[in-house]
């Protein structure tokens, strides 16, 4: 006769470090396996979006930052794009490519940081995490030289972006660049064939392709399900049109390829950083807008990119007064968040906060 | 095979043994700082400020509070609007910069230092008089004027009102919102030594401060 165990309830969280900030999972175990999963968040609510109700149109911009603060650029960058649609504003050349300049580092920076907490997560205490840190810490350097802070940049404003680069930055991303090809090789060997990560992460928690579309799941978490499905190639904005890269697919959908679509844009994106550089010309980096914007009443915009962790995209609604009437978020995270539960059930307690890393979820954005 | 993994990461350990360290010691060294770094405390000229309250009104928190009284003094001779609050509650502040944004007579700048913790929140209030004491070692954030003359607030000397402006590197009125122009800018235009408006400090002086019989009654 079999032992029997009894099923037993643990909080994880909300204040825990492998749930990437304050986010709370209420398991119920057998021993080591998990039964049922209950994610609970809200822990980080802001008011993001009522608070933008009292804020002018420029002003949002700096709650954005705040929103996944490990892509303000991206942020930055979606929420731009939804303004510019509601006041039909024409963006310069210049400040297109700067956008996608700024955008591009950013994703390759949250990747890095995806990378390195998954591996954490993983068990590999601190060396990958703090290699992946330390060419992300170059990246959040040239921030600081190009707009005076390293996470909450503010860089892009309604109608491009609020200066033109530096002098000195053009050479300081030039040796970046060169830096990070040795830089990344080292971490791409040390940990993408490596076989305990091989081993603790194939065919793990696997998200099947018709679970992933309608649980309306998007960025590498979709991609690694294998559904192409890009909005940077299906919906160019900025000056992706002009951009030539791949979108990297994997089929198998579990947290191995979750983790190799991540690695693999970052390559894309350093393509993209260098196309930048080279398609780059002088000009004009903001439209000639008034600091205060008054959009029509009744229009409506919906901006929408490709951030690092998805599709994130800004509703607006104007009344015709300085601040939109409304102004909802829909963030990626927290839509990837909602199949937790079918990743989860069946697995291990080791396999939960290895599946959560391999989520990329970020809590400021969940809650908003 | 399990050993090739272990192999590969002790020879990257092994490789990286020999390099520098990438971190730096903390109040020893330091790393540098750029110019446009965005820090507090703010570099007010006052000599420079109409108090239009510009600031006030485009700071999304609302932390910057200004109380003025109009002078005696007639438009005429070129005065203004005297200020007597200009508090920034700096513990509120986020430093996105979008005072300095919209000051339209550079008279804000956000400053260069990022060490000045204060053990209560009242401290934490910058007032007019620590505004006007500060040194004023500006940063190069939304200033082109600053960063063509190649002024760098952790390594130049403090800056004059006088030299600090737009209007001394002759800019079109068109050009002020950070629009990129191919512009002929001297470089050497710095003053070394700029003449102090004698005038000026005489007025400010002149301006009658309450006695404290006054302000009993």
């Amino acid at each position: 006769m079999p032992i029997q165990t009894e099923p037993m309830t643990v909080n994880i969280g909300p204040q825990h470090p492998s749930t990437h900030g304050v986010f709370r999972l209420r398991v119920t175990f057998d021993g080591e396996n998990i039964l049922e999963v209950e994610p609970i968040f809200g822990y980080l609510h802001r008011g993001t979006e009522k608070l933008a109700e009292e804020r002018n149109y420029v002003q949002i911009v700096t709650l954005t930052d705040r929103l996944d603060y490990v892509s303000s650029m991206i942020n930055n960058q979606a929420y731009c794009l939804a303004v510019e649609d509601l006041l039909d504003l024409e963006v310069p050349q210049r400040a297109k490519y700067l956008r996608t300049l700024t955008a591009e580092l950013q994703r390759v920076a949250s990747h890095l940081m995806g990378i390195g907490f998954f591996l954490q997560d993983l068990g590999t205490l601190g060396t990958p995490l703090m290699y992946a840190f330390r060419s992300r810490e170059r990246i959040l350097d040239l921030f600081e030289m190009l707009c005076g802070a390293r996470i909450t940049v503010s860089y892009m404003r309604p109608g491009g972006v609020f200066f033109d680069a530096p002098d000195d930055f053009w050479p300081a991303l030039d040796q970046f660049l060169k830096d990070f090809e040795t830089e990344y090789k080292e971490i791409e060997q040390l940990i993408l064939e490596n076989e305990i990560v091989m081993v603790r992460t194939r065919g793990v928690s696997v998200l099947p392709l018709d679970l992933a579309i309608n649980a309306s799941v998007s960025g590498p978490v979709l991609r690694a399900s294998g559904l192409d499905w890009d909005w940077r190639k299906m919906d160019p904005y900025d000056a992706y049109d002009r951009m030539e890269f791949d979108v990297p697919i994997a089929t198998g959908g579990d947290n191995y390829d979750r983790f190799w679509v991540r690695i693999q844009e970052i390559h894309q994106s350093i393509r993209m950083v260098k196309q930048c550089i080279q398609q780059i010309e002088p000009g004009p980096i903001r439209a000639d807008v008034p600091l205060i914007l008054r959009p029509k009443p009744g229009a409506e915009a919906y901006g929408r990119v490709e951030a690092s962790k998805g599709e994130l995209a800004f509703y607006l609604v104007s009344d015709g007064g300085i601040s939109p009437y409304r102004c909802k978020v829909r963030s990626p995270s927290l839509i990837n968040l909602t199949v937790t539960e079918h990743l989860l059930v069946g697995w291990k307690l080791a396999d939960m906060i290895v599946t959560l890393g391999s989520l990329d979820i970020n809590m400021g954005e969940v809650d908003r | 095979m399990y050993g090739i993994a272990m192999a590969k990461g002790l020879l990257v350990t092994l490789k990286n043994l020999a390099k520098k360290p990438f971190t730096v010691q903390y109040p020893e060294e330091r790393v540098k700082q750029h110019p446009r770094f965005r820090g507090e405390e703010f570099v007010w000229y006052e000599e420079r400020c109409t108090g239009c309250a510009s600031c006030a009104k485009y700071c999304p928190l609302g932390i910057i509070k200004i109380v003025t009284t109009p002078s005696e003094t007639a438009p005429a001779e070129g005065d203004k609007y005297r200020l007597e609050v200009f508090d920034i509650a700096i513990n509120q502040c986020m430093f996105c910069g979008l005072c300095v944004e919209a000051c339209p007579y550079d008279a804000l700048f956000m400053g260069s230092g990022f060490e000045q913790g204060q053990y209560s929140r009242k401290e934490m209030v910058i007032g007019i008089d620590q505004l006007r004491q500060a040194e004023k070692r500006p940063s190069t954030f939304f200033r082109p004027q600053l960063e063509d003359a190649g002024y760098d607030p952790k390594d130049g000397r403090p800056l004059h009102w006088e030299e600090v402006g737009r209007e001394s590197w002759q800019w079109h009125q068109r050009e002020k919102a950070g629009m990129m122009i191919d512009r002929p800018v001297p470089s050497d235009l710095l003053p070394q030594e700029p003449p102090v408006d004698s005038s000026f400090v005489e007025d400010s002086q002149a301006a009658p401060a309450p006695t404290p019989g006054e302000e009993a009654e």
